[in-house]
């Protein structure tokens, strides 16, 4: 997760202060998280979700930033809005689809299995395979003929070994 | 034929290499719109400038028209703000504007300096409408037909060239379908 910048964190803080002063809590614990931890839930297991799905889902305006790094006005829009389905009761998948409808396949940094993420995801699998298939048959073709075993007579073996003899004296 | 077989890697690979160097010059910025060919949502939001009236869908043209979604503190709108009131002094399309984010004295003070272009701007204070639009920062426009199906997209300023080339033959299109 990309760490909030000393702003947003003195933003967060402060309007932490605000928030726990209006509402009379004492002892509200203080994190360093950005302004996600302004949301009150009812139970760790729903902050986790939220926390969770903000870090998931990317920034449509501030890009290569998730919702919670980020503190473009539509990053806080969409942190809100998952905030108010998940305390709406709202399933993971209904939220990821909320989303979806509304921002296609850029909101996630963990596209959906389709067919152009297939394509891109194994594409170079199948290049992989139509290289190898295809190496594999031209190895297969260029099969070496098979040498005619040479068979000297006697003149030609005198001949050889002369000439090796000749070689050997060189040396 | 076994010829041809040979170029078959030389095809690939230069299909491949143009593909890519197009890529290269993509604007990462603009987002396909997942909404291209879907009704526009539900609302029931005031507006600039009709006071307590609350306007929805069967309050929008029934012709095609531009949704413009715009603020004050958007320094691209006002720079596309020319056009768009060139546009509506002409008569050419009606435009609607999406007040995204915004405050309503703020909004009036800008429309007051600057022109509208707007029939009416829809109050979208909480960006609750611009969530459902897809929107992620002012300028958009959104081409919509006649039964309210958004048709086209344009992210970013509208200049005198994509005015030209994007927005008049996507209005074009849609009116002439409209027209069979």
């Amino acid at each position: 997760m990309i760490k909030p910048l000393f702003g947003v964190r003195a933003a967060s803080l402060s309007l932490l202060i605000l928030f726990s002063l209006t509402l009379g809590l004492q002892g509200f614990s203080m994190s360093a998280h950005a302004a996600v931890d302004t949301f009150e839930f009812a139970t760790d297991e729903q902050q986790h979700r939220f926390r969770t799905m903000s870090d998931e889902f990317r920034c449509p305006m501030c890009q290569n930033t998730s919702l919670t790094g980020s503190n473009g006005g539509v990053a806080e829009d969409l942190r809100r809005e998952i905030y108010l389905m998940i305390m709406d009761g709202k399933t993971d998948q209904e939220i990821e689809q909320f989303m979806y409808e509304r921002y296609g396949d850029f909101v996630f940094y963990k596209p959906r299995l389709k067919l152009t993420t297939i394509l891109l995801w194994f594409g170079p699998l199948l290049f992989f395979l139509v290289g190898g298939w295809l190496i594999l048959g031209i190895v297969r073709r260029a099969k070496p003929q098979e040498r005619e075993q040479v068979v000297l007579n006697e003149d030609e073996q005198e001949r050889l070994r002369n000439l090796l003899d000749t070689v050997k004296d060189r040396d | 034929m076994s010829r041809f077989k040979l170029f078959i890697p030389v095809i690939v690979f230069v299909a491949f290499a143009v593909m890519l160097w197009r890529g290269l010059y993509l604007d990462p910025r603009t987002l396909p719109s997942v909404l291209i060919d879907k009704p526009l949502p539900e609302f029931s939001l005031q507006t600039v400038e009709l006071g307590d009236r609350v306007v929805g869908k069967a309050d929008l043209p029934d012709e095609p028209f531009l949704l413009n979604i715009w603020g004050s503190y958007c320094l691209p709108c006002l720079q596309e703000n020319p056009i768009l009131m060139a546009a509506a002094e002409e008569n050419l399309v009606p435009i609607v504007g999406v007040n995204y984010k915004d405050k309503l004295n703020l909004a009036q003070l800008w429309l007051d300096d600057n022109g509208s272009p707007f029939e009416f701007s829809i109050l979208d204070e909480s960006g609750r409408l611009g969530i459902d639009l897809g929107v992620y920062g002012a300028p958009e426009t959104f081409v919509v037909d006649g039964n309210g199906v958004i048709r086209y997209k344009h992210i970013g300023v509208i200049d005198y060239e994509t005015w030209e080339d994007e927005i008049m033959p996507a209005i074009a299109a849609v009116k002439a379908e409209s027209a069979k």
